[in-house]
């Protein structure tokens, strides 16, 4: 176990990973990614314990990444747990290299499954809750959904179905970030009132600081200790967190930062890292 | 004797389930349509009744089938290949051993018309990698098949029919995943028939012998990957060469076969099928007449063809 502020310093450090990366690439979806990476690094770090060891055991906890286009966070944790090299990361998008540029199962088996078409990865993570209570595995199922994904109609079949069957065994995470590609979400298509249509669909429903550990935390306690219902977890986040020129700026759902925009967003992010001490 | 291949299929799911415990069933509201209510009955543990939502069913047989399960995802085949990118990007793009059953193929389900009909769902599937497209064309062809597909790697999508289909093979039938059956000799021309269309064909071959015309049954069961061989030998060894399928001529059987000869044998071929539009209502044998799907209309085409052209 980290404590928060250790795993406040990975996600950091992590986020300077994801910026070179994306830079590197000159692709790549910097806002999603930097929205989503507190949570990752608690879930990955403290609640699922992801080591090289456990990558492959058939009894791991899952994670499926249904947001498809955060993955450079994701091929960043892998990164730091050695289940990819660092220069696998680097090669973010580029030709031959297992860092597709969305979740590819069959070119990096650590991302469960193949998403990045939006509103799949839902699904996926249902079907492997059945499976473990098939099983009789304790293992636990843990997916992050995007709130532009959750205007796909699949992820409300998805919704409907998990309660059906029990599935206490599975964690959702909405990253809710509040922007997407055209705009703000609630202007393209608004969720609202989430937390209501999720109870009224029978989830267990939480609603957290996406960026606090303390919260993250006790959410998914509660998510754990929570029988007979599956756990959807609202994580109210900043899009481009941690980069002020990125923050809440639709611009950087999809764009890289050029050279000096990456020397400035490294900048800001190496003095975060500093005043963590 | 005859049955559809959708109950062939729910039969021998039940008795697989029995010995195989990692089989796991879903479907979209229609199990007492694809018959997979024969294993629902019996292993209830293992079904899952998804609803009315395709989709969803297919990506929970992925995350089912990384998990180590066979799964059998079932709805009608026009319904679950309708959800295209879900099984392109779940259950194609991550090879999941998911079996997607698409019953209720074609204009021979009759008086539902077009919009329970799969006439387009062959085309569809073909062009996913790693996909595997099978249509057996009768019981013992479907109960080995599906015996088969338990053990096969890789995602699978099974086209069977709502409509009886007479038995064309013995109990010691042996299926070849990949390989065509030759059924019935015949030089003057050849006919690769699947499906539904196979029973017709060997009847319509029947029907010309009796006139002097020789035609080669070759039936194709695996439309994906295609036997390239026995379509290339049959090509060399046959004057004329027609396809049969009871979906649209664009993408399927026909579609297959004239690829494998324009690379490797280039020939004329005619293909049979639905001529790129859409079915109706109608009983399943006057739809056959009305489209030359019976073996009568098969026989009179290949003969007024042979004639003209001789």
């Amino acid at each position: 176990m980290f404590t928060h502020k250790e795993l406040q310093r990975i996600s950091n450090e992590l986020r300077i990973d994801i910026i070179k990366a994306i830079s590197r690439a000159k692709s790549g979806h910097p806002g999603g990614s930097l929205s989503a990476i507190d949570i990752l690094v608690y879930l990955f770090f403290n609640e699922i314990k992801r080591t090289k060891e456990n990558a492959l055991d058939p009894n791991r906890h899952r994670f499926i990444l249904s947001k498809g286009h955060g993955v450079p966070a994701l091929y960043a944790i892998l990164a730091r747990i050695g289940l990819i090299t660092y220069d696998e990361l680097m090669n973010l998008r580029v030709l031959g290299s297992p860092t597709q540029g969305h979740p590819s199962y069959l070119d990096l088996p650590y991302v469960e499954a193949s998403t990045g078409s939006l509103g799949q990865g839902l699904s996926i993570a249902i079907g492997m809750a059945l499976a473990a209570k098939i099983d009789k595995k304790s293992y636990r199922i843990y997916c992050m959904t995007g709130d532009g994904e959750s205007q796909e109609g699949q992820i409300w079949e998805a919704i409907l179905s998990a309660p059906k069957f029990n599935l206490d065994n599975l964690c959702v995470i909405l990253d809710y970030n509040k922007s997407q590609i055209d705009g703000y979400t609630k202007d393209v298509m608004d969720l609202e009132p989430i937390k209501d249509k999720l109870e009224a669909f029978k989830w267990n429903v939480l609603e957290i600081d996406g960026h606090n550990f303390e919260e993250i935390e006790n959410a998914l306690n509660i998510a754990r200790e929570t029988k007979g219902k599956p756990t959807y977890i609202i994580a109210h986040t900043i899009k481009g967190k941690g980069v002020s020129f990125m923050e809440d700026n639709i611009e950087w759902h999809g764009k890289a930062p050029n050279e000096k925009e990456t020397e400035l967003a490294l900048q800001e992010l190496e003095k975060l890292l500093v005043s963590n001490e | 004797m005859s049955k559809s291949t959708r109950l062939a299929f729910g039969e021998t799911l039940a008795q697989l389930g029995e010995v195989n415990q990692n089989i796991v069933v879903l479907d979209a509201d229609l199990s007492k349509s694809t018959m997979s209510y024969l294993f629902a009955k019996k292993f209830p543990d293992r079904f899952f009744e998804m609803g009315i939502q395709e989709a969803n069913m297919i990506g929970v047989s992925t995350g089912l089938a990384l998990s180590g399960k066979i799964v059998y995802a079932c709805s009608f085949a026009c319904f679950v290949t309708g959800r295209y990118d879900t099984i392109r990007i779940s259950v194609a793009y991550s090879k999941a051993n998911v079996r997607i059953i698409g019953t209720h193929a074609g204009l021979g389900i009759g008086e539902d018309g077009t919009s329970q009909m799969g006439l387009e769902d062959v085309s569809l599937m073909r062009s996913l990698p790693n996909f595997s497209v099978c249509q057996p064309c009768d019981e013992i062809e479907t109960r080995e098949l599906i015996k088969y597909s338990v053990q096969h790697q890789g995602p699978m999508y099974i086209r069977l029919t709502r409509q009886n289909l007479d038995k064309i093979f013995d109990e010691d039938y042996k299926f070849k995943f990949g390989k065509g059956v030759k059924l019935h000799e015949g030089n003057d021309a050849v006919i690769f028939a699947t499906g539904a269309l196979v029973a017709e064909s060997l009847k319509a071959a029947k029907i010309l012998k009796g006139e002097g015309i020789n035609l080669r049954v070759i039936n194709i069961h695996t439309i994906k990957p295609i036997d390239k061989e026995i379509i290339i030998q049959s090509a060399k060894e046959c004057r004329f060469i027609f396809t049969a399928e009871d979906h649209n001529i664009i993408g399927g059987l026909g579609s297959a076969v004239a690829e494998v000869l324009s690379e490797n044998y280039p020939a004329k071929i005619i293909r049979i099928g639905l001529p790129d539009v859409f079915g109706e209502s109608g009983t399943p044998e006057a739809l056959y007449k009305k489209y030359g799907f019976n073996a009568e209309s098969l026989a009179r085409k290949i003969e007024a063809y042979l004639k003209n052209n001789s």
